[in-house]
């Protein structure tokens, strides 16, 4: 079984962040960047349905150079072979723009399953894989927790996450994509062969192609408005404490 | 081209329907622009027999109310919801498209949006006008961040409203219009075989009526350093809540995560220690009357919700917050 996953990079959870000059983006500058966190799961599942019912495992990446060492670590873990789309400025396209440059870059893969994080922890508008799946033609499933191949190995049924603690199960045929939720297992971590094997491995690039006009454009950026007075408590941690305990004894009265 | 397109969202269960309740607040969000652009307000709801949910909506203020009918449509599936929806946008042709920002919706919308050529505006927690033309504002990076985003392409426009962002009771009462709509569907068309709801644990712990509660996060780093939240737990006699990666890790049950996947709780005092406060977990914890947070950066969006914060490491804050807790209470 063929199994592409897609993969973006991120700035790293809890990074400092400034606004760039132009008010429209982060200022890249002094940013790290990662695998975007409901990707890195997204490739687990991958690299599992490989070691249990054999095949590829392909990562693609849309991005600027820094991508590679995204895509060299997802080698490491275990990905078969990696194809970088090189695209400078992914945060002024659109989702359907993104998700046809990842689209066209393995129209001639011929994978069976695609998968990919439920959304980007950036820009977290949960679409890229479910608009690759219209622009395949290939059907989908979204939040999923748990895949399992049918026996006969043409289908697959996924369990998908519903509001407040629900699931419900789905079935469909391959080929097929699926958007993966965090958390669903325990993520791997590369080893020494692993590192040393991914720097052997192929990773093909593709130039993006010209993209038509944005039909949504992300024109500004800043600090969210606070919708309420905090009061901030100071003071040395022990201060602060005891402060703390006053305000719940005396002001909202719980001690 | 014209008029603002709200598509409300509900099951039937044992017969009855059950609203997502952010349908409510996806109408209002969809008034307020058919209102500041001077167009018309129109609903739909699809499923097998819509005629009841369609006759509710009907009692609201709108121009028209469709209710789309397929018996292929009694089970959710993101083919025939597409397939649906486009037929129906296609003959209705409106300017703009909101969808309350559901998992339904989530999973159905980007796709027929794409149909159209079109990209959703997801999760948009406010709609502002500049120069006569809508500007969407979205949350970006888990919240630490605000975006305007502008929509540019010939149309129809679709948007998707984040749970809590608009306000249900604002949307006003009438009467009006409807029609039924019956797209052409095949079996053929729907690809996938949807199952029955289920739950997986069992809910032996009920966080919803409980009036104290100390919630922990990521922030705490191992699942060696939960004693510590624990014992401030113990010492308010409070219940013990967490974020999902917590949970996730089996570092506390699962029903014990607070969250649109968790449960949803309303406590007097609400602590939140080591959260930064995504959206997926203040959807379960806004309710609360007194918001407390603990956390090291200054600018974690659950600052935005806290009625009280101290910025500073769990791990000397919570301590001796635990000490002054024993210390008020005399034990
Ligand atoms: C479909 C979907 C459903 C979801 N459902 C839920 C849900 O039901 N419930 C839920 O909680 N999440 C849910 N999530 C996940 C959610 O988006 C967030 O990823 C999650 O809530 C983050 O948890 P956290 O705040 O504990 O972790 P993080 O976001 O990693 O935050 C950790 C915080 O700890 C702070 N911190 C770190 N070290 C210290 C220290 N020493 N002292 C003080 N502070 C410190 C950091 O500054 C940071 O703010 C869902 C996501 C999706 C996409």
């Amino acid at each position: 079984m063929k199994i592409i996953v897609a993969v973006k990079q991120v700035p790293v959870r809890d990074s400092l962040i400034h606004i760039d000059s132009s008010g429209r983006w982060l200022d890249e500058g002094e940013l790290s960047f990662e695998i975007n966190e409901p990707d890195a799961y997204a490739l687990e599942a991958a690299l599992l349905l490989k070691e249990k019912h054999g095949g590829e495992v392909v990562v693609l990446c849309a991005g600027p150079e820094r991508a590679t060492q995204t895509m060299r670590e997802a080698l490491a873990k275990g990905a078969d072979r990696a194809i970088h789309v090189e695209a400078e400025d992914l945060v002024r396209m659109d989702t359907f723009g993104v998700a046809r440059l990842l689209a066209a870059a393995i129209a001639d893969e011929k994978a069976d399953l695609i998968l990919t994080g439920l959304q980007s922890e950036d820009l977290g508008l949960g679409q890229t894989g479910v608009v690759m799946a219209e622009v395949l033609g290939i059907p989908h499933a979204t939040i999923i927790m748990e895949i399992e191949l049918e026996e006969s190995g043409g289908r697959i049924r996924v369990k998908r996450e519903l509001e407040e603690g629900w699931f419900q199960t789905v079935e469909m045929p391959l080929p097929a994509l699926l958007t993966i939720q965090s958390g669903i297992s325990k993520l791997r971590y590369a080893t020494l062969m692993g590192i040393k094997k991914a720097k052997t491995k192929e990773v093909r690039r593709v130039a993006a192609g010209a993209m038509p006009e944005a039909t949504v454009s992300l024109e500004r950026v800043y600090p969210p408005q606070k919708k309420k007075e905090t009061r901030m408590i100071g003071g040395t941690p022990t201060e602060a404490a005891a402060a703390l305990a006053d305000v719940l004894q005396f002001e909202v009265r719980v001690i | 081209m014209s008029g603002v397109l709200v598509v409300l969202e509900f099951r039937t269960q044992d017969g009855l329907a059950v609203w997502n309740r952010i349908s409510w607040e996806a109408l209002a969000a969809g008034q307020e622009l058919a209102a500041e652009i001077g167009q018309p307000l129109l609903a739909a709801v699809a499923g097998e027999r819509p005629e009841g949910p369609a006759a509710e909506v009907a009692q609201k203020k709108l121009a028209r109310v469709y209710g789309v009918a397929h018996e292929l449509l009694a089970a959710y599936t993101a083919d025939g919801y597409v397939a649906s929806l486009e037929q129906l946008i296609g003959a209705v042709r409106p300017t703009y498209v909101v969808m309350p920002h559901t998992y339904q919706v989530r999973d159905f919308a980007p796709r027929l949006a794409a149909r159209f050529g079109e990209t959703l505006i997801a999760d948009v927690v406010g709609i502002r006008m500049d120069g006569g033309q809508p500007v969407f504002v979205r949350q970006l990076l888990q919240g630490k961040l605000s975006g305007d985003y502008l929509h540019r392409g010939p149309g129809p426009c679709f948007v998707s409203t984040q749970a809590g962002a608009f306000r249900p009771e604002t949307v006003e009462a009438g009467a009006c219009e409807v029609e039924t709509f019956e797209p052409k569907l095949e079996a053929a068309m729907i690809r996938s075989v949807p199952g029955e709801r289920f739950r997986v644990s069992e809910k032996s712990v009920d966080l919803t009526a409980a009036p104290l509660i100390v919630s922990v996060g990521r922030g705490i780093k191992e699942k060696e350093n939960i004693p510590l939240v624990e014992e401030l737990a113990q010492a308010l006699g409070a219940e013990l809540a967490a974020s999902r990666p917590i949970c996730d890790n089996g570092w506390l049950p699962m029903e014990r995560q607070v969250g649109s996947s968790g449960q949803s709780v309303s406590p007097k005092v609400y602590i939140a220690v080591g959260i930064s406060g995504a959206i997926q977990h203040l959807v379960g914890m806004k309710g609360s009357k007194a918001v407390i947070a603990i956390n090291k950066d200054e600018n974690a969006p659950i600052f935005e919700v806290a009625d009280y914060g101290i910025v500073g490491d769990l791990f000397a804050v919570v301590p001796a917050l635990t000490a002054a807790v024993r210390k008020a209470k005399g034990m």
